[in-house]
């Protein structure tokens, strides 16, 4: 209770907006001590963009807070009633402030853009990354509303779980079979879209060992908000094992079950599949298996009025 | 053939008590009003004066009054999304998920159509014909079309509520889910048919502003002595122009997926989502400088009346806005780095957003260095410019992140980014409409707004702003995806009550400048502005008497520098009488009202109506009745009416004796 027993403050104060800025700069300083942010990254890629973000917010600060500083010191200064500040309503055109006021900005963004240029190209997502080991291939596709994640030199496939060998780059390959979506774990990095009758390719390399969050990015409908997936990273043997504990067991993903997981569901929990038929990606790429159907109504409503999405 | 189409029961939503409950609200309090107009009669006051007027200056506080109506309607529509998110942890929350999707699609498609783009525009109508020293714009009855039109997108909009549904697709209708196979329903029809008509109406009025600055103004008004606010107007409806036939012909090509099986953006047949993306940010990009740019226009004019001096660095500021407006169209493909497009094009469409930011910034030091040597007065409009240009640098600088294609990759459409365009719109966009208002209020309605309650609402906002906007930084950077219903990551929940926190303070602050409009109603006499210039002004506005005449000016000003009517206030004020000769008056000519806007906008309801619920006959009557009003209005006899000379010298000289009183007492 000692907020309450101490003196009231003295009228005039007033949070300046450098405070504010102050806050937002705590706020984010914050959360990269918390877990899971795109500040707790656990992959080379998330390290590199959270490098670019650390970069520009430290660069353009340096002139950020200036600005608000002089904005509120300008206009508190220049107050009608303060007696002190001199007046100078004719100055309203100086070369020299004007060279000022446009090289500072222009500057800025000179080194800006240049990190934006290179770090476009360094950090691309379709670009391979450098290691010693031998990339693992990883087919993507996003349904409605599940990621199904196929290991096609393995022979098995993974509903909402990608299982990452740690230090292993992931060379993947994205499809949807539906709408358009983005594969996106904030702790592991970039995203992409994904799109029917498209491929796109994306390297990602988790490095270590764990269970992290990972999400659509992109609105795709009703049943978005439980297409969530889990990024599990575990050691090369571990993936080995666990490879060898799925293949051949559990449920088989052929024409008939791909088609039974196009119908409409979400918030589906993890499972494996212990086999996947060959080219299977391909048949969705090249639509030679259809894209998914959007919601199929049940009971007698009418579909053209107020789509409910089924059960 | 079923004679209403695809319209049955099913179409009510009874089972979902939100809308309902809002939907019959709303139509008792719309029913209420028409029954008070009538009962009062006020009925023949509202059609000839109101609905009908071609005046550039009553068409302009309509606008204005539509987007505060709809800004109510956004807000709430925020105030849910809020309020969902807090509750939402572990749980479905109180929305199911095919009402959220509504409200959010909802809120977008309001805030941007509907509240920032009227009120904007209203603001440049009733100003700009003001600041060019004439009477009216170029094409007065097609500028009530443009009004009505874009009322009839309001009124469809808000049909979605109780008739049928709203689209759940988001504020841009982003193929294939907008398609017909995965939203069968009609909320995409409603949301592309209130656009397409509400979008023509945007044109027309683009037109009309930029023939008006080109074509009508004062004479001496060079293009280099033009307030500052008409060179934004300029800039802002030249990319109106550029830019609104793009959204009307994408959204035409979604529709004709969706009605005659084309195969624009669909998934098989060979159609292309990607194109989609690439055109509607070809229209969308610009569309945000569209709408910040006449929003910087108005600071200009605040912040140089409130600081008691000329903008400084006019011609640079003129540069910096028409550089804006090209390099808009040029960066359009930042709102999707995600796509893949590889290296190159990623660092070009970077770097090109990013040299945006250099007039921009240029503005910002502008207004600072207009402050340096002034006389600053904190009134409301000032307050808001300042709280402004300390919070758009904010959003300038999260923008120039997101600019950065690998943050981007990490960033890109989770609440961060959400964050951001509320960051750069709120202040840029929604904080200038509020000085707007506030600082031209007395010269629409001949009285000041209530400092005390203007001053309330402003903190209120500027406080919820911060609070409801900074943690959604965080809960970005923390992962969380935007559009969430329900989640299930307990870090996300405590950022989510600071927003909704945050989103009761801007309520507070929304309730405080109701009461502002209420008490200063009453006060109207204590706040009255008794000879049309209650800020010292600078611009010629500030020379007409408060409400302006119909005919704006008596006779048409003479300008002879920058800053028109300064210099003939610092004549008079010398000589402590107005220094201009009482002039020769003559019988004015001016354009007749007519119901022409109103009737074309109730046909196009009709026709959005009809098409959207596929009943035909009812298109081909809407059709019909459309260009029977085209050709009545066409083939009209009487364009003009005159307003006598004796009229027009009554009331001249009526605002010249009350000027002369207040410059002799010194209140000028």
């Amino acid at each position: 209770m000692d907020i309450m027993a101490s003196p009231p403050r003295r009228g005039r104060f007033r949070p300046p907006a450098a405070a504010r800025v102050l806050g937002l700069v705590c706020l984010i300083l914050m959360t990269g001590c918390r877990e899971d942010s795109v500040f707790t990254p656990i992959g080379p890629v998330a390290n590199g963009e959270r490098l670019i973000i650390l970069d520009s917010v430290v660069i353009m600060l340096a002139i950020v807070i200036p600005t608000i500083l002089a904005t509120v010191v300008v206009a508190w200064w220049f107050r009608a009633s303060n007696r002190r500040a001199k007046r100078d309503p004719s100055f309203v055109y100086s070369g020299r402030v004007e060279l000022v006021v446009w090289s500072i900005p222009a500057l800025t963004i000179l080194f800006l853009g240049s990190l934006a240029w290179i770090s476009a190209h360094d950090l691309d997502p379709a670009k391979p990354l450098k290691s010693n080991v031998q990339p693992l291939d990883v087919e993507v596709v996003a349904m409605d509303w599940k990621w199904l994640f196929i290991y096609p030199t393995q022979g098995v496939a993974t509903i909402n779980r990608l299982v990452a060998p740690t230090g292993t780059p992931l060379r993947m390959h994205l499809t949807s079979a539906t709408v358009m979506n983005t594969l996106f774990a904030p702790e592991v990095g970039s995203q992409i879209y994904v799109m029917n009758g498209m491929v796109g390719t994306m390297w990602w390399q988790v490095d270590r060992t764990g269970t992290y969050f990972g999400q659509s990015n992109m609105f795709s409908g009703d049943g978005f908000p439980g297409m969530r997936f889990e990024v599990a990273g575990v050691s090369p043997a571990q993936f080995d094992a666990w490879v060898a504990a799925t293949r051949g067991r559990g449920p088989a993903l052929d024409e008939t079950g791909y088609r039974a997981l196009l119908k409409q569901s979400s918030d589906l929990k993890p499972y494996a599949y212990g086999s996947v038929a060959p080219g299977l990606f391909d048949a969705i790429v090249q639509q030679k298996l259809p894209p998914g159907e959007g919601p199929v109504q049940a009971g007698n409503k009418n579909p053209f009025v107020r789509p409910v999405r089924s059960p | 053939m079923k004679l209403l189409g695809k319209l049955d029961w099913s179409a009510i939503p009874f089972d979902q008590p939100i809308p309902l409950a809002a939907g019959a609200l709303v139509i008792v309090v719309i029913l209420g009003v028409v029954a008070l107009i009538f009962a009062k009669g006020w009925a023949p006051y509202i059609w000839n004066e109101w609905i009908c007027s071609v005046d550039h200056k009553r068409i302009g506080v309509m606008y204005c009054s539509l987007a505060m109506v709809m800004l109510v309607r956004g807000f709430i529509d925020a105030l849910m999304m809020r309020t969902q998110q807090s509750v939402a942890f572990h749980s479905g929350g109180y929305l199911p998920p095919e009402h959220y999707d509504q409200i959010f699609s909802a809120h977008g498609t309001i805030m941007i159509f509907f509240v920032a783009m009227p009120f904007v525009i209203g603001l440049m109508n009733f100003v700009v014909p003001l600041q060019l020293g004439v009477r009216d714009v170029a094409f007065p009855t097609l500028n009530s079309v443009a009004l009505w039109l874009t009322a009839a997108g309001v009124l469809l909009v808000n049909m979605s509520l109780v008739v049928g549904e709203f689209s759940r697709v988001g504020w841009l209708p982003y193929p294939p889910l907008s398609e017909l196979t995965y939203s069968p329903g009609v909320g995409v029809d409603y949301y592309c048919w209130a656009l397409e008509i509400s979008g023509i109406g945007t044109l027309a009025g683009g037109i009309n502003l930029v023939t008006t600055i080109l074509k009508m103004r004062a004479p001496g008004l060079s293009y280099t002595r033009m307030p500052i606010f008409c060179w934004t107007a300029l800039a802002s409806n030249l990319m109106i122009i550029a830019a609104f036939p793009v959204l009307t012909a994408t959204l035409a090509m979604l529709l004709l997926d969706r009605y005659l099986g084309f195969h624009f953006f669909t998934n098989t047949m060979g159609g292309n989502q990607m194109m989609f993306m690439n055109l509607i940010w070809i229209w969308g990009h610009p569309e945000v400088y569209i709408l910040v740019l006449p929003a910087f226009g108005v600071y200009s004019e605040v912040v140089s009346t409130f600081s008691g001096k000329p903008l400084f660095g006019y011609r640079s500021m003129i540069v910096a806005t028409m550089a804006i407006c090209i390099i808009s169209f040029l960066v359009w493909l930042h709102h999707f780095f995600t796509m893949g497009p590889g290296g190159d094009v990623n660092g070009v469409f970077g770097i090109a957003s990013m040299i945006i930011a250099v007039p921009t910034g240029v503005k910002i030091f502008n207004w600072l260095f207009t402050m340096y040597g002034g006389t600053v007065r904190f009134r409301v409009p000032m307050l808001w410019s300042i709280a402004f240009m300390i919070t758009f640098v904010i959003g300038g600088m999260t923008g120039v992140m997101l600019a950065i294609p690998p943050a981007d990759f990490i960033l890109h459409n989770n609440l961060f980014l959400v964050a951001h365009f509320h960051n750069v719109i709120i202040p840029g966009v929604l904080f200038a409409a509020f000085a707007g208002y506030v600082y031209w209020f007395p010269k629409a309605f001949g009285f000041k707004l209530d400092e005390g309650w203007g001053k309330a609402a402003f903190w209120f906002w500027v406080i919820g702003f911060y609070l409801a906007f900074m943690p959604l930084y965080v809960m970005g950077l923390e992962g969380m995806p935007r559009r969430m219903q329900s989640y299930d990551v307990p870090q996300w929940q405590p950022w989510a009550h600071v927003a909704t926190v945050g989103a009761l303070s801007i309520m507070c602050g929304i309730a405080c400048m109701v009461i502002q409009l209420v008490v200063s109603i009453r006060n109207r006499e204590q706040l009255r502005d008794d000879y049309g210039d209650p800020w010292d002004g600078r611009t010629l506005e500030w020379i007409t008497p408060s409400p302006p005449p119909e005919f704006n000016f008596a006779v048409m000003p003479n300008v002879t520098g920058e800053e028109a009517y300064w210099g003939l206030k610092e004549a008079a004020r010398e000589q402590q009488r107005i220094t201009r000769p009482v002039p020769e008056y003559e019988d004015l000519e001016m354009p007749r009202n007519s119901p022409t806007g109103f009737v074309c906008a109730f046909f196009a309801v009709m026709m959005g109506f009809a098409l959207i619920w596929h009943i035909w006959w009812l298109l081909v009557l809407g059709f019909i009745g459309a260009y029977a009003t085209l050709v009545v209005f066409a083939w009209r006899d009487l364009h003009e009416r005159i307003i006598p000379k004796e009229e027009v010298a009554r009331i001249d000289l009526e605002n010249r004796a009350r000027r002369n009183l207040a410059l002799q007492e010194g209140r000028v």
